[in-house]
């Protein structure tokens, strides 16, 4: 792209945005007279034009001489820079190639190869958690985007922005089983909140472009682009676009006022109120606002798995998660409450169970950005449909302008009912077993990591320790995949959030399954330098799945024993990181403070816990959320 | 309830896949779907008629306005609409029967597009009821085969659907 400025009459100063060697610049009838970086690092040179009787005429000429045209490679490269793009998850293959060579040639964006495309998506969807921004991942086409899918219906269960780029064979080739193809769009349809495919090369600017836009707007969620491979090597003039409208895509964002008036009605009428919020809070960087409407009531807080951290944990208002491993006073005030104000959650079946039996006395408010989000599983009384801090604002404001106060006595007595719960003290554990506990090692890394780090989670028991046990203060430090519940999501994932932030703490809690689901990426994280702590509660059974055994199958163990386990210290050490096991309780503390002490090094440590240790509290299937497991 | 829903949507390679794959992968039934391009070629219309209580209609909706190629979209089943279906009937039609069949088709205000000397192949535009009762009408030993086009809907009046 190139900028033409007349300059003193017949002077011509050019700004050229792209870097490029030659300018040839005899054709038009003039010479280059000086030529200079500037502070942008392009160039711009300035020009002696003759015959300048015609200025305009020479402009125009000397304009097409220079319009550049660009790869669909390299239009795909420049484009990643234009939103922003700092990394790059990837893994090269045949349909890519063209695109590999443009990244070579710059460095802007930073290609991070991984070592299975599952952990490219993983990565990208790690990066974006931690961010709020969307990440990017690049694979080659059959294997490689079907290794991918895993990552992709993994961000769109969480509703997290990411943009994947598939290759694709020859537009000439689809359809005809050609080596490596497979239907990359067909594929992914149910698991994106959209996809394209770019056929020529003068559309994909644009299409990436909008997909960056559809990605991050309205609910969240990742995109696809496929790009055929000659696509990639055909020309085009580069101009990124700088805005995008779609008439078939307008997210709302502000709410609707006469409901926010009812809402607000409503939750200044209740004596037995809870805020019952999840991951939009994050998503739609509402946290600042729900904690001032919150604290302006002063009402109980309670979070899905995927709302942690968008309220203080560590506030007094706050109860805890809800939900089938929630707290006993999350649940039980959700059971009696009379108002229920759902901010950005989606009722999800691990959150209500027995739906019969979800808050009998609530009237409900709700709201959410995704009107399917709304009375899918449970009919609303007041729905709001409108971004988190939009429409909390409005809330915020007609609160403080109206003359209305909640009723204090009723929410005094409310809140002597929530502390009678909350003696329970729910997830108080053994400590003095003489056994590494699960709980204990998630509570030292809170405290050795000042409840400032980030936590990348696998799935299984020890997501839900690392849950119960961490309190999250801020939004975007815990990091889990919820709705999909993918094992092998934690050490990639991490990976994406330690680039984003390489001078902060990011830990990995995972298990001895879940790890090795990934595991190969520790190769990943040595040639990076990525010094991620991994946490691995190893109890040598999928517990998980080992606890709903004992609980509802008899105790049959049915293949949740965890045979044949590699030495982690000496897995770790092999890789070039440092090994560490602990299996004495009272090592715990001062092997994390070690840990954390090795800044720049990657820490395996292998916690030998409790192998038989249960999550507590839990909700049993079909039981309603007054109906808990204790101990 | 049965409820017949039009949609406004980008002419794009997929579209149709989009609308597809969203009611297997929901579990929604599909009683017909029809679709074509507009007056505006970049723009295609669909009529989906499907059955559901309530509330899932109303999933269905959403879930449909979701869906980025979706422009606009109308439960036209909620007000005054026409539907129309069309029908191909070939049935077979040897000596009385033909004069029969005749009658049968200008009484349903249908036409006979393609005679030969033992068969008849009979137009019919209408809506879904009236198509039933005509093939009922018919004996079903002699049609040789029937192709319907599923519903087209439209609301009546000023109303219409626009991106
Ligand atoms: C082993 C295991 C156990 C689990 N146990 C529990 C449990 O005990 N408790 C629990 O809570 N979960 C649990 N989960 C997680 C559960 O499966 C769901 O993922 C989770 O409950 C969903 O959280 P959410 O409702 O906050 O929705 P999310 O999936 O975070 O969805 C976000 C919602 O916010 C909306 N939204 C997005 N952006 C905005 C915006 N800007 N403004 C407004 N709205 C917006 C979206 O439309 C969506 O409806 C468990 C998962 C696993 C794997
Ligand atoms: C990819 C994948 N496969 C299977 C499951 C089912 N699953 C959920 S938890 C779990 C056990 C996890 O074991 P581990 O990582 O050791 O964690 P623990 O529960 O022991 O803490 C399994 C198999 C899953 N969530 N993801
Ligand atoms: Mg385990």
């Amino acid at each position: 792209m190139v900028q033409i400025t007349r300059f003193r009459g017949c002077f011509y100063l050019l700004r050229e945005l792209y870097t490029r060697n030659s300018l040839r610049s005899s054709k038009a009838g003039m010479r280059e007279k000086s030529r200079f970086v500037n502070a942008n690092g392009s160039f711009e040179s300035v020009f002696n034009v003759a015959g300048a009787g015609n200025i305009n005429r020479v402009a125009i000429s000397l304009k097409r001489m220079l319009t550049v045209e660009l790869t669909g490679a390299e239009i795909l490269v420049r484009s990643l820079k234009e939103e922003g793009v700092t990394h790059l998850f990837g893994y090269p293959g045949g349909a890519v190639l063209h695109i590999y060579d443009a990244l070579y040639q710059q460095e802007d964006v930073k290609h991070i190869l991984v070592r299975h495309e599952q952990a490219a998506t993983h990565a990208a969807d790690g990066y974006a958690r931690s961010t709020g921004k969307a990440g990017v991942a690049l694979v080659t086409s059959g294997p490689g985007a079907t290794n991918a899918v895993t990552g992709i219906a993994t961000a769109y269960m969480d509703s997290i922005p990411m943009v994947v780029i598939t290759g694709q064979v020859f537009t000439s080739m689809i359809g005809n089983d050609a080596f490596q193809e497979v239907d990359s769009i067909g594929i992914t349809r149910p698991c994106v909140k959209h996809n394209f495919l770019v056929k020529d090369v003068a559309d994909l600017a644009e299409t990436i472009k909008k997909a960056f836009y559809i990605a991050t707007t309205g609910r969240p969620g990742p995109v696809v682009i496929d790009i055929p491979k000659d696509v990639t090597a055909n020309k085009a003039e580069f101009n990124y676009p700088k805005t995008v409208s779609m008439r078939s895509y307008n997210p709302v964002v502000k709410g609707h006022i006469g409901q926010i008036k009812r809402a607000v009605a409503m939750m200044l009428s209740a004596r037995r109120p809870i805020f019952y919020t999840g991951g939009g809070v994050v998503l739609g960087r509402g946290a600042a606002e729900l904690t001032a409407l919150a604290q302006q009531l002063n009402y109980p807080v309670t979070n899905t798995l995927m709302g942690l951290g968008a309220y203080p944990a560590s506030d007094r208002q706050f109860l805890g998660m809800l939900g089938m491993h929630g707290t006993y006073e999350a649940n039980m005030t959700m059971h009696h409450c009379d108002v229920l104000i759902a901010i950005g959650a989606r009722f999800d079946d691990r959150v209500t169970g027995n739906i019969e039996k979800f808050c009998p006395h609530a009237k409900i408010i709700h709201v959410d950005i995704d009107p399917s989000s709304i009375s899918k599983n449970v009919k609303v009384d007041v729905p709001i449909v409108g971004s988190v801090p939009d429409v909390l604002q409005e809330m915020i404001a007609l609160i403080k302008g109206g003359n209305k106060k909640p009723d204090e006595d009723a929410i005094g007595e409310w809140w002597d009912q929530i502390a009678e719960w909350r003696s329970a003290d729910c997830l108080k554990y053994d400590e003095e077993s003489g056994k590494v506990k699960p709980q204990q090692v998630v509570e030292s890394l809170y405290r050795a990591t000042h409840g400032d780090a980030y936590v990348c989670s696998d799935v299984g028991q020890h997501q839900m320790w690392a849950a119960q046990y961490y309190k999250f203060d801020k939004p975007y430090r815990w990091i889990n995949s919820g709705g999909l519940g993918t094992m092998g999501f934690g050490l990639p994932a991490a990976m994406g959030a330690q680039l984003a932030h390489p001078d902060a703490t990011v830990a990995c809690v995972t298990g001895e399954g879940s790890i090795q689901m990934c595991i190969q990426e520790l190769s990943t994280c040595l040639q990076y330098g990525l010094p991620i702590k991994i946490i691995a509660l190893n109890n040598r059974y999928l517990g998980m799945v080992r606890q709903w055994q004992e609980f509802f199958y008899d105790g049959r163990y049915a293949m949740s024993y965890m045979e044949a386990l590699p030495d982690f210290v000496k897995l770790a050490e092999s890789y070039g990181h440092v090994g560490m096991r602990i299996d004495n309780p009272a090592d715990v503390d001062g092997a994390m403070e070690e840990a954390m002490k090795l800044k720049n090094r990657l820490v395996f440590m292998d916690f030998v816990t409790d192998q038989e240790e249960n999550v507590y509290p839990m909700i049993p299937a079909g039981a309603g959320l007054n109906e808990m497991i204790l101990v | 309830m049965r409820h017949v829903i039009s949609i406004l949507m980008e002419n794009e390679a997929g579209a149709l896949s989009r609308v597809a794959g969203l009611f297997s992968a929901r579990g929604y039934n599909i009683e017909s779907l029809t679709v074509a391009p507009t007056e505006d070629a970049s723009l295609s219309r669909m009529t989906i008629v499907t059955r559901g209580s309530e509330e899932i209609i109303e999933q269905i909706t959403k879930q449909l306005n979701k869906l980025i190629d979706v422009v606009k979209l109308v439960d036209l089943s909620e007000d005054e609409h026409i539907e129309r279906e069309m029908a191909l009937i070939k049935v077979r039609a040897i000596g009385e029967a033909r004069e029969e069949y005749k009658r049968l088709a200008d009484i349903f205000n249908g036409r006979i597009i393609d005679v030969t000397e033992t068969t008849y192949t009979i137009e019919l535009t209408d809506s879904g009821d009236r198509i039933v009762e005509f093939l009922a009408a018919i004996n079903a030993d002699e049609i040789i085969e029937t192709v319907r086009s599923g519903v087209s809907g439209i609301a009546r009046g000023e109303k219409s659907l626009h991106p």
